[in-house]
């Protein structure tokens, strides 16, 4: 099997082409703002062949999402439809958004009565009569995108699939997101992720449609798929409805390619950038998803997002002495012009390295002035803000082996407490490409089971796992379970057991 | 001294304190907050008033939100039934409330007497009747003081109502509420037996919405200055750091409708080579020091984060997590031989004797 991954990050374009399990070729160039030329581009250095590159698949990872959400820009204003009445009445959508950004994103909001029980028995019959009246506002202001959540969607989804029925019939074209498409029980968080991907729908398949002509002209056929968060893929038609599935798809592909070039599945991964290292942890060879309510833009969502922990610690960051200080502050992009080697006024992170023949880069000569003890004092406090890291990411007490990627990974010493070995690997510069061309279709449920014991419950979840993944485009031989986790639920009545289970399996051929 | 009004920044500050209160249960404030911000912005203010100023005849009512924590993540509290609760209730007893206070200081119900103040126009009484978070009814200082349980109004979104007239004891008043509030969808306000300010003065737990403001403050001062938001939990409550560590293990189970586990805790820094083991039904009830009792209930022990300063739900218990154990001191009717019976150890299964931490 042939498959190319690409990773479209804010600064470069990585490509890397696989075959079976061997890097062949690998590329990075900047990205574009049209980000279509930057992927042609990447695609044109992976062959120095004239004929077009024959692939069975290709993969691409992107932050554009987040970034539109964090910098505020290529949002679109959006309806949202709430059922639940005359539940929930006093926290209507956009309750807890940032001012700025629902300003932007709310369109206009309805509240109407429906929705379920935990237990699966209706609150109120959907109120129909109005939804069609929130069609004919919605047709009225002209809103392309609508949110529908409904209470406990997640273990009954009929309300929304009726509401969306109605607004599909009464406003054709109107792209529509439904809650427990996204997943979890936590109606605002629910609710919140599903209004952020109808205000990225029009973004997202706009992008998509760049993704496509690149491929295009690159006269590559093959298809097309987007990373997700938890480091597997959807089939680009699919990913386009769900942007905000992408949303942390760069750290996640960055661990997954560590995991693969490494071939580790256990381990930590040091990703050391510019101006940040990020530390997460794999299992199974995925990244260890945060348990907790994640915010995006200033907004609290439930997303499958890897759990990972930020020092202000990269190959830019600022050194002073006296008293010593490494970080936060970073030059950046800009450490070709601002650091010492290479002529700056900043005593930065990687002129130390220089200086301790860590790396080659710039001219040493001007870094020849520095202190033997100012050098080893910085690298002795750049290994206590690792290890102390490092031990905050463990879950066991024993030393785990630690997998080093990123531009900055030269600052990892060799030993570490808690480390039982450092492993670098090659192609480390284009993790994120490869952590994409990887990834594999993954199918997940979270949903209350009642009146099973935890045994069947957990077979129950994992069928309705398995069959979601190959919707996905799994394959369905193979199929792995990768996470279970069981909740019993206090002061519910009937063995209550809030079940999640995730499977995991290749792609499957064309 | 007249009800001082209280503003929406130190509602804030009782969210934190109270969520620490909670002793791991009682659901996190972060939605009755979000209805108080509302509520704030319409332009509302909600009063505090000193229990002391009481009159002996004057009625309380007694507010808390009823129900699964899970089922109050999708059906989100409304101050409207909160309110309503409380004036079925007048209509009940054939009187009109005083003021309202809280059943639970612990979590999320501290924050529901504020939501039907607002809406009642009435003031909230600085009390309540645990000084924490309990699992259950008879656990509060006015069971302690065998007051009289019924009756009790319980009302949900849909217009439901329903009047527990009588009960033969605090038991039985748990599980004819409990189950209306399974029918109605295992989430309702009730509004509790009402007292009286004679009750309320000599029964209840005085100044625990002002001991709530006052953590949340200093928990916030704290973040504030870059220091650590433990000691000033400590400082201000004259509480003791029982442990420090990282989550290694959580095990939990649902029997008879609580949600019952352990949990397990490796030693860091100080702590380093020692383990705490805790035992949960709904809240932390008693913490093992490398096999041996070193806090239990009614003591207060609270788990927090040890880099944030926030409180660990025993809902959000998980692996890896950096934690501080430290112990609060109960409230002293907690302590009495009576107030043992309904929430030392024994009351929770565990065959230990209390022994205070701060004995």
């Amino acid at each position: 099997m042939r498959r190319i991954g690409i990773d479209v990050g804010g600064t470069n374009t990585d490509a890397v082409l696989l075959e079976n399990d061997r890097i062949v070729h690998a590329a990075k160039t900047p990205t574009t703002p049209d980000v279509t030329t930057g992927i042609v581009t990447a695609l044109g250095l992976l062959t120095t062949e004239r004929r077009a590159l024959a692939v069975d698949a290709v993969m691409i990872g992107t932050t554009h999402f987040t970034n539109a959400v964090v910098q505020r820009r290529d949002l679109t204003p959006v309806a949202a439809l709430r059922i639940g009445l005359p539940a929930s009445a006093s926290l209507p959508p956009f309750v807890d958004w940032p001012e700025d950004l629902a300003d932007l994103v709310r369109g206009e909001v309805f509240m109407v009565e429906g929705g379920h029980e935990y237990d699966g028995r209706p609150i109120l019959p959907l109120d129909t009569a109005a939804v069609r009246q929130a069609a004919k506002r919605i047709r009225e202001r002209d809103l392309g995108a609508v949110g529908i959540a409904s209470v406990f969607s997640p273990l009954n989804p009929s309300c929304e699939e009726e509401a969306a029925r109605i607004l599909q019939d009464e406003c054709p074209g109107l792209s529509i997101t439904c809650s427990h498409q996204l997943g979890r029980i936590g109606l605002l968080e629910r609710e919140n992720a599903t209004l952020l991907n109808a205000c990225l729908v029009d973004l997202a398949g706009r992008t998509t449609r760049g993704f496509i002509e690149a491929l295009e002209r690159s006269g590559i056929r093959a298809p097309l798929y987007i990373t997700q968060n938890d480091g597997t893929v959807l089939l680009a038609e699919q990913a386009r409805q769900f942007p905000v599935y992408s949303f942390a798809s760069g750290p996640t592909n960055s661990m997954r390619g560590a995991a693969f070039l490494s071939r580790r599945e256990d381990a930590l991964v040091v990703d050391v950038g510019g101006t940040t290292t990020d530390i997460g942890a794999l299992r199974h060879g995925f990244p260890r998803e945060a348990n907790n309510v994640v915010e995006v833009g200033g907004v609290r969502t439930l997303f499958r997002m890897p759990d990972l922990l930020s020092l202000g610690l990269g190959g830019g960051s600022h050194v002073t002495a006296d008293p010593l200080a490494v970080g936060p502050l970073s030059v950046g992009y800009r450490l070709t012009e601002r650091a010492r080697v290479f002529g700056g006024p900043e005593l930065t992170v990687t002129d130390i390295g220089v200086a301790a023949g860590l790396l080659e880069l710039g001219e040493r000569t001007r870094v020849a002035d520095l202190s033997k003890a100012l050098i080893e004092e910085t690298l002795e406090r750049i290994r206590d803000m690792l290890e102390e890291g490092i031990d905050r990411m463990k879950t066991e007490a024993a030393p785990v082996p630690l997998i080093a990627v990123g531009g900055g990974c030269f600052v990892i010493p060799e030993h570490l407490a808690g480390v039982s070995e450092v492993v670098h690997v090659p192609h480390q510069a284009v993790a994120n490409a490869v952590g994409a061309a990887i990834a594999q279709v993954s199918g997940e449920v979270d949903q209350i089971f009642q009146g099973l014991s935890r045994e069947e419950a957990i077979a129950k979840a994992r069928g309705i796992a398995e069959e979601r993944a190959v919707r996905a485009g799994a394959a369905p031989g193979g199929l792995k379970v990768v996470e279970v986790e069981d909740l019993p639920l206090a002061y519910l009545p009937g063995n209550s057991l809030r079940t999640r289970v995730k499977v995991v399996g290749d792609i499957a051929a064309r | 001294m007249p009800p001082r009004p209280v503003s929406l920044d130190e509602i804030e500050s009782i969210a934190i304190g109270a969520w620490i209160l909670g002793t791991g249960g009682g659901g996190s404030p972060y939605l009755a907050l979000l209805n108080l911000r509302r509520l704030y912005r319409e332009g509302t203010v909600v009063s505090l008033m000193d229990p002391m100023e009481l009159a002996d005849d004057d009625r309380v009512a007694v507010v808390s939100n009823m129900g699964a924590p899970l089922v109050g993540q999708e059906r989100l509290t409304d101050p409207h039934t909160i309110a309503q609760a409380v004036r079925m209730m007048e209509d009940v007893i054939g009187r009109s409330f005083r003021a309202v206070m809280s059943l639970e200081i612990g979590g999320g119900n501290s924050l529901q007497p504020f939501m039907a103040a607002a809406l009642l126009g009435l003031p909230v009484v600085d009390a309540d009747c645990m000084g924490r978070a309990f699992p259950e009814a008879q656990m509060t200082s006015f069971a302690i003081h065998n007051l009289q349980m019924y009756p009790l109004t319980l009302v949900d979104v849909r217009d439901n109502a329903v009047v527990v007239a009588r009960a033969a004891s605090w038991k039985w008043m748990e599980r004819l509420s409990r189950t209306a509030c399974v029918a109605v969808g295992s989430i309702a306000s009730t509004c509790k037996a009402p007292r009286t300010g004679k009750e309320v003065k000599e029964c209840g737990i005085l100044y625990s919405t002002s001991k709530a403001l006052r953590i949340g403050l200093a928990v916030r001062a704290a973040r504030r200055a870059h220091r650590d938001p433990i000691e000033a939990v400590l400082a201000s409550e004259g509480g003791q750091r029982l442990f420090a560590g990282k989550l290694q293990d959580v095990d939990r189970r649902a029997t008879e409708g609580f949600l019952r586990g352990t949990a397990t805790i490796e030693g860091l820094d100080d702590y380093r080579g020692h383990t705490m083991r805790l035992a949960f039904q709904n809240e932390f009830a008693v913490a093992w020091l490398d096999g041996r009792p070193r806090a239990m209930t009614p003591d207060l022990i609270c788990v927090i984060d040890t880099v944030s300063g926030e409180a660990i739900g025993t809902e959000t218990l998980r692996y890896g997590q950096r934690a501080s154990v430290i112990a609060l001191p109960a409230p002293p009717v907690l302590l009495t031989p009576k107030g043992l019976e309904h929430v030392g150890p024994r009351a929770f299964g565990y065959d230990l004797d209390f022994v205070s931490v701060f004995a």
